[in-house]
């Protein structure tokens, strides 16, 4: 197979590390060779996070460089932009309909990107883009948190792996009394 | 049955498999995770120590009475180690030890970037150098086995991508400890550095380099990948998985033993190859003693970068640039604008803010110290003058105020960190009569790390209760007089007492204490601005809490905007509350 790179970025506290270690393990299910690379900032929260997940018969680098990535899956609007440069031509980038001003731009004099100029980043890098409105989703299924999975769902999509690999890791990875909730939350993730 | 690990919760299982009794450490990026692992394996000892030499004398302990043991720590933590590292290479073990020892090229949680390969021909000692977790997991038994056969403790070193990354690693079960309690096998000439003792203990050392160099020459891990033989890679820990995906078809040499190097090994690949490149992150280790050799390198670090870490592309666009492939990376040209940072700021209800807002009120000149706090050098805080490695706050402001200067200097140093390096600065001050106030910012854990505990907190690492250390009382014991405690988060005591410690013009220390708020099971509440009141003048925004944003009302006379809090993010500490002159801001029922 060819070697699948993904990269997972978003804000600290959205459930980034979570989506990767499901995407590490689903990797695994499905027979490949992964590796996964984060790193564990300075703060507890609120820093921009990036996670890489790589499949493939035979992984080398646990991550890769500007131009490299098939799938960049954003937890966030200005975030994607920002990691933009990892996508390679043609790749595909999920983003996460939620907008997160970081404090230069609350409380600072910076301004928020708006949707203009993020869909003409977007457009500009790859045709194959998708804005989803994967926090609204969670939220109808009653609690943000579960953003994270409903993203995970649309990422499934563009995947040849069996509906059941994914159930079996988000069942193994997240507490038992959110198994429903969370199986419910890849659902949702998988129409969008 | 293969698992996903990540390189430290390798390091951790190779210790359960290869019959360590004894592990200790102190929380440090990207380190912490190893200990954190390894008190999950009953079979294990396995302590937090209050900084990385008493982790290493306590290792060095435990392999002295004959037990395998491992010390871990950060990059930086190796310096404050280093001379327990130098005197254990003299003397050996009954037992064994290997020092896991993790490095931070591109300093992604360090002060400064550093090689520790230097630190293994410094102190005349092996390293080994995993490429994935795998690896990671095996050459801690491998690290063991090295240092009972030639009687040195083995410096293991991990970076980064090899810590905080996960590949697929086999399990293996443990290796039967040794249980029994033998007597300490007494031999003060061995294991007493007196200068008599230790320079008959040199030569020793000397002879030991030049057998583990021998041994290198079989290391499985130094080894040959032929290939091509127009091109020949040398490379050691992630950056040969960076090589091999780079170089696919070239001939590479992979080194898991970076000191003492395979020689013969060397030359032999040299002689058989048209061009030799190494491919190392940080400094020219290998190129230079290839060099030395007399072997001529064709790219090294005039092409590979000293600085940062690498990655494919960082790999792949120096060989480029080297003329070594011909395709270069790929790299889109998007056009995305300014984006606004997004760095990591103190959480909303962090005890550690309320201090900085009055420190920069009063125009103090701050030494800071390690630990989240250290995050109060950025805007919207911006009040740290100088911050260095741990401990140095309180030394650092001792110095500027005895050479005076127009503003006076204070220190910020958290609990941990006070407990880490801080007491003997502490002591000089009062000792040698500065006036300067230390703010012990009492958070009453090791937040930067995750939550760890330490010798204040009344918890050990195996979750046992124990004592709980006394700032206040250790500093009466050193002879301060002046010694307050205050709540972190009330804005007036807090300004009283700092007032009081700087007119009494002696040596002073303050407690602030109130925890992270992390150690909360709720929020204890929320606020919100009543924008009838609120004037937007701006003092709430002074604070610098990433819950108090500006909101789109602007006020007509002064035409700014007004104030508004994010009720996700506030946490409920009342700081904004406090500042606001105009009492606009008030809790609200949850």
């Amino acid at each position: 197979m060819e070697t699948t790179n993904f990269a997972l970025v978003g804000v600290g506290g959205q459930g980034v590390l979570l989506a990767s270690d499901v995407l590490a393990e689903v990797g695994v299910e499905a027979g490949y060779d992964v590796k996964k690379s984060e790193v564990h900032g300075m703060a507890q929260r609120g820093g921009s996070v990036l996670s890489q997940v790589r499949w493939a018969d035979k992984v080398y680098a646990p991550l890769v460089g500007n131009g490299e990535v098939d799938y960049l899956v954003s937890f966030e609007l200005l975030e994607a932009l920002r990691w933009l440069q990892l996508l390679r031509k043609g790749g595909i980038a999920v983003v996460n309909d939620q907008r997160l001003p970081p404090l230069a731009v609350s409380s600072g004099g910076m301004e928020y990107p708006d949707s203009q100029r993020i869909e003409k980043a977007l457009s500009a890098a790859t045709g194959r883009y998708k804005i989803v409105p994967a926090l609204a989703k969670a939220e109808e299924l009653g609690t943000e948190r579960a953003t994270n999975v409903v993203l995970i769902g649309a990422v499934s999509n563009y995947l040849d792996v069996p509906e059941e690999d994914w159930l079996k890791v988000i069942e193994r990875r997240v507490p038992p009394k959110y198994v429903e909730l969370n199986r419910k939350a890849f659902a949702a993730g998988r129409e969008l | 049955m293969k698992v996903l690990l990540s390189g430290n919760e390798a390091v951790a299982r190779g210790a359960y498999e290869s019959g360590v009794v004894f592990a200790s450490a102190y929380p440090g990026t990207p380190s912490t995770e190893i200990l954190e692992n390894i008190v999950q394996y009953d079979d294990i000892y396995a302590e937090w120590a209050p900084n990385e030499k008493v982790a290493l004398d306590g290792a060095i302990g435990a392999a002295y009475a004959g037990k395998r043991a491992l010390a871990a720590m950060k990059m930086v933590g190796l310096n404050v180690a280093a001379e327990a590292l130098f005197y254990s290479s003299y003397t050996g073990f009954d037992g064994a030890l290997v020092i896991v020892n993790a490095d931070d090229p591109g300093m992604h949680s360090s002060q400064n970037e550093q090689d520790n390969r230097h630190y293994a021909r410094f102190a005349k000692v092996p390293m080994l150098e995993p490429t994935d977790s795998q690896e990671a997991k095996d050459f801690v038994g491998l690290a063991l086995e090295v240092s009972e056969k030639f009687d040195t403790p083995v410096l293991l070193r991990l970076t980064t991508r090899i810590s905080h990354s996960s590949s697929l690693v086999e399990l293996s079960e443990r290796k039967a400890a040794p249980e029994e309690r033998k007597p300490f096998a007494r031999s003060p000439m061995k294991y007493s550095m007196i200068p008599g003792f230790a320079k008959r203990r040199h030569p020793v050392m000397e002879q030991r380099l030049k057998d583990l160099a021998e041994y290198a020459e079989t290391f499985p891990y130094n080894k040959i990948e032929w290939g091509d033989r127009s091109l020949g890679v040398v490379a050691n820990s992630v950056a040969y998985q960076y090589a091999r995906e780079v170089f696919p078809e070239a001939s590479l040499l992979r080194l898991g033993m970076s000191w003492p190097l395979p020689k013969k090994l060397i030359r032999e690949f040299a002689s058989q190859v048209d061009k030799i490149v190494v491919v190392e992150e940080l400094d020219p280790f290998l190129e230079e003693q290839l060099k030395i050799m007399g072997i001529e390198v064709a790219a090294g670090k005039d092409f590979f970068p000293i600085l940062d870490e690498f990655n494919p592309g960082i790999v792949r666009d120096a060989a480029y640039k080297a003329g070594l492939v011909e395709t270069p990376v790929e790299v889109q040209k998007v056009e995305t604008g300014e984006l606004p940072p997004r760095p990591p700021v103190l959480c909303a209800g962090c005890p550690h803010r309320p201090i900085y807002y009055l420190l920069k009120k009063y125009g103090l000149v701050v030494d800071s110290d390690i630990g989240c706090y250290a995050l109060a050098v950025l805007p919207p805080i911006a009040t740290t003058d100088t911050l260095g490695c741990m401990g140095a706050s309180i030394g650092v402001a001792h110095g500027i105020n005895k050479a005076g200067v127009e503003e006076r200097a204070v220190a910020t140093i958290g609990d941990s960190t006070l407990w880490h390096a801080g007491m003997p600065g502490l002591l000089n001050v009062v000792y040698n009569k500065s006036n300067t106030v230390t703010l012990i910012l009492d958070n009453l854990t090791t937040a930067m790390t995750g939550h760890q505990p330490h010798p204040s907190t009344g918890r050990t690492l195996m979750g046992e209760q124990t004592v709980k250390g006394d700032f206040e009382a250790l500093a009466r014991a050193m002879g301060y007089e002046e010694v307050r405690t205050v709540d972190s988060l009330n804005l007036k005591e807090t300004e009283e007492a700092l007032k009081a410690s700087l007119d009494s013009n002696k040596p002073a220390v303050l407690v602030t204490r109130s925890p992270c708020i992390f150690m909360y099971e709720e929020r204890p509440g929320l606020y919100e601005v009543d924008l009838e009141r609120c004037n937007a003048c701006g003092l709430c925004f002074e604070i610098g809490c990433p819950a108090v944003i500006r909101s789109d009302e602007i006020h007509e006379k002064s035409g700014k905007g007004k104030a508004e809090i994010n009720t996700i993010l506030c946490f409920g500490c009342s700081v904004c509350e406090q500042v606001c002159a105009r009492k606009a801001i008030h809790a609200v029922e949850e």
